[in-house]
């Protein structure tokens, strides 16, 4: 199993650390030939403006439309706007999920927050239910979702904060920045 | 459970969310856009580049909340600004404005020739410059989510920044090699808060997001600090006032992310146009050095 981590900007250290800490083997990806041989890839948080503007510059827009058609991806936060159609301003987009999202949706940073989550996919992990601490900064929110994407987690207020569809996730919150690695084992089980 | 906001958290993770990127110093809202396209991760709002505060001379000050606003409705990227050393009521204002981050910057005028802000009694969080690894933990210790190098700002001259990020490096290093019976001297000796010199001997780096800063000018410097091991970098006088802003700002993006690539590096450090001037720091006289500010 190798995991590849988008390392154009952000948190790819975090989630790098959490990988290895499974025992799975992970690689940077700067330019489009280190997506060769990979079993799967996370979108890192990160200003989702700079990491589409580089993944343009560098040429890696189109492969990784490619790889995420044939394997897993999983964006966090910015990843998860890098993998929308949709994010109602004219910046580059993979476009692969069918989700609409809204940046900075809650607000500024005095307005980030932190919140335990009901993730009912993960019980598939073990048997309990504990909660998920979600990690909300300058966060995205995902304002609707396409007809073959599922929704894995909502606010009290109902609204969506991560999503399926098929092999690609999306989160607008980060589990990299927790110490549970519980989103990190599901996205290993979504990639096999 | 209620939603917490303001946790030390939410401040260490927004710097998380930059790392690896560029923070570059804007006085307009088109710079700001112009920043933003080039692929910042950030802009910092003022009124005037260090290399101007430096040149005019003067008291420097918190910038016009009025500009500042303007510059958070121009960029959808975090918008930070800086306020003087200690004066914690700019801090309470730039906090009601709702930037994303404050850095306590000694480029200012200082207004508390003894104390720092007190950064745990505010939401928004705080970078803060330092030479050393005693003066970074003393930041941390008040509550300072991110640490800069303070380099020499508004000189171009990255002598300072390298110095500055060797030291706190060098010092780590240092610390991780110590028998157990010699950590307590050695944070007396860098003046460091006790626990905070544990945390990090333990950690192998700081506690806290670290960047460089000041004095940062072209790709090969940038690239230059990331080889030396800090998290990403502050570019301030080195792109406006340089002959083509937009160009220099994408480049010093690109070798940023690229910074192991010499080939990358080359390619885009070609045909910049003119660097910012810049200034020797050893032909600064010492009292007119912008980094001995800070306690």
């Amino acid at each position: 199993m190798k995991i590849g981590v988008l390392a154009l900007q952000g948190s790819f250290h975090e989630h790098q650390y959490i990988l290895e800490q499974l025992g799975v083997d992970t690689v940077q990806v700067r330019l489009p030939h280190q997506l060769d041989d990979l079993n799967g890839l996370i979108i890192p948080g990160g200003e989702s403006t700079t990491i589409g503007k580089l993944a343009v510059d560098f040429g890696l827009f189109e492969p990784l439309q490619r790889f995420g058609n044939k394997h897993a991806i999983w964006g966090t936060c910015a990843g998860s706007i890098f993998l929308s159609k949709d994010a109602h301003r004219n910046q580059p987009l993979l476009g692969l999920m069918d989700i609409q999202v809204e940046r900075n949706a809650f607000g500024r940073q005095v307005d980030s927050f932190e919140i335990d989550l009901d993730i009912p996919i993960l019980k598939t992990l073990n048997s309990q239910n504990l909660p998920f601490h979600g990690i909300f900064i300058r966060a995205p929110l995902i304002e609707s979702v396409g007809k073959d994407v599922d929704v894995l987690a909502k606010l009290a207020t109902g609204r969506i904060v991560a999503a399926q569809q098929g092999t690609l996730l999306a989160t607008s919150f980060h589990p990299e920045l927790t110490e549970d690695d519980r989103f990190h084992r599901y996205f290993l089980e979504v990639a096999q | 459970m209620e939603a917490e906001k303001g946790t030390f958290k939410l401040k260490l993770g927004l710097a998380q969310m930059l790392k690896g990127g560029v923070i570059m110093d804007v006085v307009t809202p088109e710079h700001a856009k112009i920043a933003e396209e080039a692929g910042a991760v950030a802009v910092m709002a003022l009124e005037r580049v260090p290399a101007d505060i430096r040149a005019q001379g003067g008291v420097a000050r918190m910038s016009d909340p009025e500009l500042i606003l303007k510059i958070m409705d121009t960029v959808s990227i975090p918008v930070m600004a800086k306020a003087r050393i200690g004066h914690f009521v700019e801090a309470q204002i730039l906090e009601a404005l709702g930037v994303d981050y404050i850095d306590e910057s000694e480029v200012l005028t200082p207004a508390d020739e003894e104390h720092h802000i007190n950064k745990r009694a505010f939401n928004v969080p705080f970078v803060c410059g330092c030479r050393n690894l005693g003066e970074a933990l003393r930041r941390v210790g008040e509550g300072a989510a991110m640490i800069r190098t303070k380099g020499e700002a508004g000189t171009g001259d990255v002598v300072e920044a390298v110095r500055h990020a060797r030291r706190v490096l060098g010092d780590i290093r240092k610390l991780q090699n110590l028998p157990d019976e010699e950590v307590m001297a050695f944070a007396k000796e860098l003046d460091a808060p006790y626990e905070l010199v544990l945390e990090t001997r333990k950690l192998g780096r700081l506690p806290v997001v670290n960047f460089a800063a000041g004095g940062i000018a072209t790709p090969a410097d940038a690239a230059l600090m990331m080889q030396l091991g800090v998290d990403g970098v502050f570019v301030g006088s080195g792109i406006f006032k340089s002959g083509d802003p937009a160009k220099r700002a994408a480049a010093i993006v690109k070798a940023t992310t690229h910074y192991n690539d010499p080939k990358i590096l080359a390619e885009v450090s070609r045909n910049l146009g003119e660097p910012m001037v810049g200034r020797q720091v050893s032909d600064i006289p010492q009292q007119d050095l912008i980094a001995d500010r800070g306690w």
